[in-house]
């Protein structure tokens, strides 16, 4: 395999790198030198990437390619190494943990398919389970989670009610869905904390918006979603009138974080808990109080349904009414939920200290067998533990917060300690075998008392098939992948693939992106063609500190908007002056989507760069603007496509291109 | 009781120009965004705030430094502050006594005493003070003296997430940024010293920064001086120049005498008066 590998990558030299990236030669070579001298037995190098890594048709290419350095180098399950995605939400973690995601239920497990063998129960184990790794134990997992969904309904004899879980039914990702809604084939949404009214190729997803029956936007101020049917470009143009948008817009206001209890995950998967510090302010109410209210009135009105598609509303457990009257009314007690997602004996209710006391039969009851241990008793919520190390004593903190899972603060820890069982060095000491047991800073990710010179039982069930020596215990061989032969749609090995829009030839490859890319095909999300002189320049999103996201948090903040008032497009001191363009100049930027404005901000930390033999320029702009706030400006998401990842579905922010001129 | 003297430390290598601390300065201290937060796009760089004022108690300068070629270059960024002066020319000159130096040895402006008279604005030489619109006073930073008198660090301080604010003792402060000089110049960064962190100008800053680049290129004077040492200067002008004139008149009015001594001298008291001129 490694030599495989080595094969693969001897194009990839220092040569090709800077062709296709621009980045000079020596500067990727010192940077490579430095990971390179600061991996080993003494010292570890971590990677920190933010979306400009993820948004791009290419994005888990790119991150399962830094995966793979990192197991090259030793950077794996040692303190100090890994890889760390830093999230671009307070708890994006946590939303995939207890997933806000179409394909999978809580705690990585895919969602049942109506396009995959999954008709039953049974079905869905045998496509699903690993009979080796812990992934073994899955049928304990999913069925503790059935019971947490049905509760007593749930039985042996109705496969734990697995045939009342919905089940998905296509690609129901972001963009697909925005198209389906433009082609009017989904007739309501619900818009909690999100802003598709400046989302990408903004105004296909206005359009989506204006053929729905039913629009309901939580937030905390009338967002551009909110507002998208009386002031959007398209109504400040004439296009489209208000009277003729069919859509019924509810908009309920909502508290902010401050005013609810609950907990964040983050990017080291750790739990830290938050106190409601005020009440919200007049009907503004938390998401949990809005949630649970719905369920209740979603119950009642199918209460009277017998048809089979009704039951699994009819049986869904959502008793979460708090045991003292709350200081909102209709608030439902969050340790309820906690106490459900952490899980607990069905029949006493007995809080269980972790998920290796998880049963497939029934007996266990828990929402997430990842967060299992975060509630071990009724007294005792970890997330919110506030307890560090003592200054200057090598430890995990591990009485700061919970980090799933078993509140283990490095995956894969086993790694850290050699063959025989033995730290690496003593400076990058983590987890070791002390002749009985392994032990260690942190909670050892292993069989305990599994030898390092264990074998593996060749006929052995789940983490019995490991030996002593194979640390990856998710795996169903228990080795970190340097080949990945399956759960990718897009190769097993990392390969270059050029964005959907580009100014260059892919250097390394006929083929020019990535062949299983994903792009709707509409008349108004039509993409570049390579090197297209109407469009020669790059583009490149991005955030500001100072703002978040779509504006909804920092844009009606005048202490924010007065750090950064107007919305700007970086360019290069040459590009400047070969446009004609200076500095505070509006500007004119377009794609095949859309057309936009902007001020000039000329600044040389932009300049032209040389991919594939060819001068390119580059321009970057923030894309935290719309039209409602104390500060407004045009929507940069106009410009971008409906394009996305294979594996993910994420959209090409990062890179497309666009022309720029003086307006 | 003249408790320890306490200040800010700022380690402008560290700084990530984030502005937690002017937004945490403005929430403690309940200041107003200029124009409600709608402003014009300032067009250099990243800093939209311009300058320190009345409602602008912290300041991120940005500076972007690049060689020819471009393939070097850094973007200095630097929060900035009151000094709080040891020898503070804004106390100095304040006509009603507003300005106090505190027990934390620390310069405050008493918003109820102060009469808007912006004489201290004129003194100060890093040009920290205007007038606030909404109180129709001189403000800036107090270093959070509310705060202090409760043994909380000021707010931005507190807010700062790589700890470029440092706030503490001055005499430890000084001992840990001369450290980090050290350091960095170990690492290769000789351009690292502090400005401020002694008496050689104004008798040190009790806001002192750690800088790789002259005080200029962050829009810090390097030799400010009191205005009162200006006074001084243009006292002795003015001296001069009273004498000068008393002379002159003396010599004039003995000249007038000596033309109209016949008239004069009946009287007796013209000597007098021209002794007294």
């Amino acid at each position: 395999m490694f030599q495989l590998l080595k094969r693969h990558f001897s194009r990839y030299t220092a040569d090709m790198v800077a062709q296709v990236t621009g980045c000079p030669r020596e500067t990727f070579l010192q940077v490579a030198e430095t990971v390179l001298a600061n991996s080993g037995r003494e010292r570890t190098t971590a990677w920190a990437y933010a979306v400009g890594w993820t948004q791009h048709t290419y994005g888990p290419q790119m991150i399962g390619c830094c995966a793979l350095l990192q197991l090259l180098l030793g950077n794996i399950g040692r303190p100090g190494g890994g890889i760390m995605a830093l999230r671009g939400h307070a708890s994006i973690q946590g939303s995939t943990d207890i997933p806000t995601l179409y394909h999978s239920i809580h705690g990585y497990m895919p969602a049942p398919s109506a396009l995959k063998k999954h008709s039953t129960l049974a079905d869905y184990l045998v496509a699903e389970a690993q009979p080796t790794s812990y992934w073994a134990n899955m049928p304990a997992f999913l069925v503790s989670y059935l019971k947490s969904m049905y509760g007593a309904a749930a039985t042996a004899n109705n496969d734990f009610g697995y045939a009342w879980h919905p089940k998905v039914i296509g690609d129901h990702s972001h963009m697909p869905m925005f198209v389906a809604m433009a082609e009017g084939r989904v007739k309501g949404m619900m818009c909690i904390g999100q802003n598709p009214a400046t989302s990408l190729n903004a105004s296909v997803e206005r359009q989506g918006l204006r053929r729905l029956e039913w629009l309901v936007v939580k937030d905390n101020f009338l967002t551009e979603t909110a507002a998208f049917w009386y002031k959007a470009p398209e109504v400040e143009r004439g296009e489209i009138h208000p009277a003729d948008i069919q859509t019924e817009v509810f908009f309920f206001p909502s508290a902010q974080v401050a005013e609810l209890e609950g907990s964040f995950t983050n990017t080291q998967r750790m739990l830290q808990w938050h106190f409601k510090a005020a009440d919200p302010p007049g009907d503004c109410r938390s998401d949990p109080w809005f949630t649970y209210q719905l369920g209740k009135r979603l119950k009642e009105r199918y209460a009277s349904s017998t048809l089979p598609r009704d039951q699994g509303f009819n049986n869904l457990i959502w008793d979460y009414e708090p045991d003292q009257a709350p200081s909102i009314p209709g608030e439902p007690d969050v340790l309820k939920i906690l106490k459900e997602i952490n899980g607990y004996a069905t029949a006493t209710g007995r809080h269980l200290s972790g998920f290796s006391e998880l049963k497939d039969d029934g007996s266990t009851t828990c929402a997430s067998w990842i967060y299992a241990g975060v509630f071990p008793a009724p007294d005792k919520n970890l997330a919110a533990r506030k307890e560090p190390d003592p200054p200057g004593v090598m430890g995990a903190h591990l009485n700061w917060g919970w980090a799933w899972p078993a509140n283990r603060r490095v995956l894969y820890n086993r790694a850290s300690a050699d063959l025989q069982g033995q730290p690496w060095s003593e400076r990058k000491k983590w987890v070791w075998w002390d002749g009985q047991r392994w032990v260690g800073y942190d909670v050892p990710d292993f069989a305990l008392t599994k030898a390092p010179d264990a074998p593996g039982e060749p006929d052995g069930i789940g983490l019995a098939a490991l030996s002593g020596r194979q640390p990856f215990i998710m795996k169903p061989d228990g080795v970190g992948w340097l080949f990945v032969p399956s759960g990718l749609q897009d190769g097993p090995l990392p390969t270059h693939y050029e964005p959907a829009e580009t100014p260059v030839q892919n250097p390394l490859y006929r083929q020019q992106n990535s062949p299983v890319l994903k792009h709707w095909q509409r008349d108004d999300n039509r993409l570049v063609a390579v090197g297209d002189p109407r469009y020669p320049y790059v583009i490149t999103t991005y955030r500001l500190t100072e703002h978040y996201l779509a504006g909804a948090m920092s844009r009606w903040n005048p202490w924010l908007t007065e750090l950064m008032p107007e919305l700007f497009i970086e360019l290069s001191p040459e590009l400047a002056q070969e446009r004609g363009i200076a500095n505070l100049d509006w500007v004119k930027i377009s794609t095949p989507r859309g057309a936009i404005k902007a001020k000039a901000l000329v600044t040389r930390r932009l300049r032209p760069f040389t991919i594939a033999g060819k001068r390119v320029h580059q321009v970057g702009m923030p894309w935290h603007w719309g039209w409602q706030g104390v500060v407004t400006g045009d929507v940069v998401n106009e410009l971008t496509a409906l394009v996305g990842d294979p594996n993910v579905s994420i959209h090409e922010g990062k890179a497309f291109v666009c022309n720029v001129e003086r307006a | 009781m003249m408790a320890e003297a306490m200040g800010f430390y700022t380690d402008t290598t560290v700084c990530i120009g984030c502005k937690a601390c002017e937004v945490a300065c403005k929430e403690w201290n309940q200041l107003p965004a200029a124009n409600g937060g709608v402003r014009e796009l300032s067009g250099n760089s990243y800093d939209n705030t311009r300058r320190l004022d009345g409602i602008h108690w912290r300041h991120v300068t940005f500076v972007e430094q690049f060689s020819a070629d471009r393939r070097d270059g850094r973007w200095l960024m630097m929060s900035d502050v009151c000094k709080h002066c040891v020898q503070a020319g804004c106390l100095e000159v304040c006509p009603t006594g507003a300005i106090i130096r505190t027990e934390f040895d620390t310069v405050v402006i008493q918003s109820n005493v102060c009469n808007g008279c912006r004489d201290c604005i004129a003194a100060c030489p890093f040009g920290v003070i205007e007038i606030n619109p909404a109180s129709g006073t001189a403000q800036k930073c107090t270093l959070c003296y509310d705060r202090l008198q409760h043994g909380l660090e000021p707010a931005c301080a507190k807010a700062c997430p790589t700890d470029s604010i440092q706030f503490g003792p001055i005499r430890e402060l000084r001992e840990r940024a001369q450290a980090r000089v050290q350091q960095l110049h170990e690492r290769g960064e000789a351009r690292a010293y502090l400005y401020g962190a002694d008496p050689t100008f104004l008798g040190g800053l009790n806001a002192f920064y750690l800088l790789v680049d002259r005080p200029e290129v962050y829009g810090l004077p390097s030799n400010p001086k009191l205005p009162t040492r200006n006074l001084a200067f243009s006292a002795l002008w003015s001296t001069l120049g009273a004498v000068a004139l008393g002379l002159f008149g003396l010599f004039s009015l003995r000249t007038r005498r000596d033309a109209v001594a016949p008239d004069e001298t009946s009287n007796g008291t013209s000597d007098e008066g021209a002794h007294h001129v």
